[in-house]
């Protein structure tokens, strides 16, 4: 399997055998950081530009150590203290950061479909962080890689997504990649934030609106954030209705199997979307996920990094 | 075109040689550790291993290193697929032979000097080949060589063991 994409934009487009090569690399990049000496020289000479036009800190925390680890220099961009708030466009940015050399741009904006655009005339690798309520393939990706080095495999598992879907760009990451790989998707939470309409994307997901029976023969339950800042309309009545009706707390966990994983990409809202007890309770893995993010993230700048041609006798 | 170049005695009795002369030039045993290079050399190792630990009389370890992370030329070919780096030992102030099947320009020797001293600061380094084929593009020879082949470089080494599902043999071929 040979790794021919320049841009990583989102994960529908990723082939199974492509998920299986990120998953690969990501593995042996993860014993890389368990060494006394955490970095390699892949990357070296390299930059990286990592361009937030909406605020993160987790994801540009984890892309910046990614790219130090392969030994790239790591410039950070922020809307706040940018040209971006003086009028320049996005793709003038862009221009002006390939003025610089330099050689990956990874993106966080608000618009869906942000990413795409850069990619039309970039002659960088573009990355894309997150885009609006489109895609985040590296959170999709990590929580692949969560799951597979969990649980041995992906086909045939059941996934219950529960939260915010209709707003949520890691909710499609992870439905496209584990249904690339065989799982079934259950999408679960408030009917406003779980329209039935999901089911017509792909035969593997159901939607549910039921929270016992989309926890009780779930492998795994992935919890995701509410996104208050991409809600135009509320969605439901109040923060503690939604942590009454759909809120993990430890009578709702009892529900899930004793071998199942508990996972949330994070930053968790301890009382609403889950209970302090349950977020650090034994089948919760939301620690792992940001260490195996790291990995994914260098998995992923390491293969874009690749020329188009093998080399003779190698 | 293929030719023989060494069938399964010829590639024992090499092996075993080259064991011996390993022997012979590390008297201090006790720190003496195997390192083979994925994926040629791992294999190779793995039986130097063996035959060392019958002559020495205690066992020999024997890690594998993958060296593509420290390869200098990733941005020119498509990123290849990493390999175990599996070293259970520290390789601080040890003997390390590095064994590996074909040596040829030397760059990837160049990228295992980088990948191990990343691990540890041995004694000392050796390197072990079953070919050496030529062709070197940097200042890198071999302490222990099974067979020296002149090739050119529209010519192809081919080591097949059985731990990697064929025949014990080795081929040059043309490309």
């Amino acid at each position: 399997m040979n790794w021919n994409r320049r841009h990583l934009l989102d994960v529908r487009t990723l082939s199974a055998d492509e998920l299986g090569l990120i998953l690969s690399t990501a593995k042996a990049f993860k014993a890389v950081s368990s060494r006394a000496i955490k970095k390699v020289p892949a990357l070296r000479g390299k930059t990286v530009v990592n361009l937030f036009v909406e605020p993160s800190t987790r994801t540009r925390i984890s892309f910046e150590l990614a790219a130090q680890r392969l030994s790239a220099d790591v410039i950070n961009f922020t809307a706040e203290a940018s040209s971006l708030k003086k009028g320049e466009t996005l793709k003038d940015t862009l221009r002006n950061l390939e003025a610089l050399n330099a050689d990956f741009v990874i993106l966080r904006h608000g618009a869906s479909g942000a990413a795409h655009y850069l990619a039309r005339f970039a002659r960088c690798h573009i990355v894309n962080a997150g885009d609006g309520a489109h895609e985040h393939p590296t959170q999709g990706l990590l929580d692949l890689f969560t799951i597979n080095e969990r649980k041995g495999r992906i086909e045939g598992l059941n996934i219950t997504i529960l939260g915010d879907i209709l707003y949520s760009r890691v909710a499609r990451s992870n439905i496209w990649a584990l249904l690339r790989l065989g799982a079934r998707v259950t999408l679960c939470g408030p009917s406003t934030l779980v329209p039935k309409v999901f089911e017509t994307l792909h035969p593997g997901i159901r939607v549910s609106w039921n929270l016992e029976s989309a926890l009780k023969d779930a492998d795994v339950v992935n919890l995701l954030r509410i996104q208050h800042e991409r809600q135009r309309a509320s969605a439901f009545p109040s923060i503690g209705e939604y942590a009454s009706l759909f809120g993990l707390n430890a009578t709702r966990a009892g529900w899930i199997r004793p071998d199942a994983l508990i996972m949330h990409p994070g930053p968790i809202n301890r009382g609403v979307e889950i209970e302090s007890g349950v977020a650090d309770g034994g089948q919760s893995v939301i620690l792992e996920q940001v260490t195996n993010g790291l990995a994914v993230r260098m998995a992923v700048l390491f293969l874009l990094n690749g020329g188009q041609s093998s080399e003779l006798g190698l | 075109m293929s030719v023989v170049l060494m069938d399964a005695v010829t590639l024992g009795r090499v092996i075993g040689r080259m064991a011996h002369e390993i022997a012979e030039r590390n008297p201090d045993s006790d720190t003496l550790c195997l390192v083979g290079l994925q994926r040629g050399g791992v294999s190779l190792a793995r039986r130097l291993s063996v035959i060392l630990s019958g002559i020495l009389g205690h066992a020999v370890p024997a890690g594998s290193l993958d060296v593509s992370l420290y390869r200098d030329d990733l941005d020119r070919r498509v990123a290849p697929e990493i390999r175990p780096t599996e070293v259970p030992f520290d390789p601080s102030d040890r003997d390390i032979v590095l064994v590996d099947d074909v040596l040829f320009t030397g760059r990837t020797t160049r990228a295992a000097l980088d990948a191990l001293s990343d691990l540890g600061r041995p004694r000392r380094i050796q390197l072990a080949v079953l070919i050496d084929r030529g062709n070197r593009e940097l200042p890198i020879r071999a302490d222990f060589t099974g067979k020296v082949v002149v090739t050119t470089l529209q010519q192809a080494i081919r080591v097949h063991l059985t731990e990697g599902g064929g025949n014990d043999s080795v081929f040059l071929e043309d490309l």
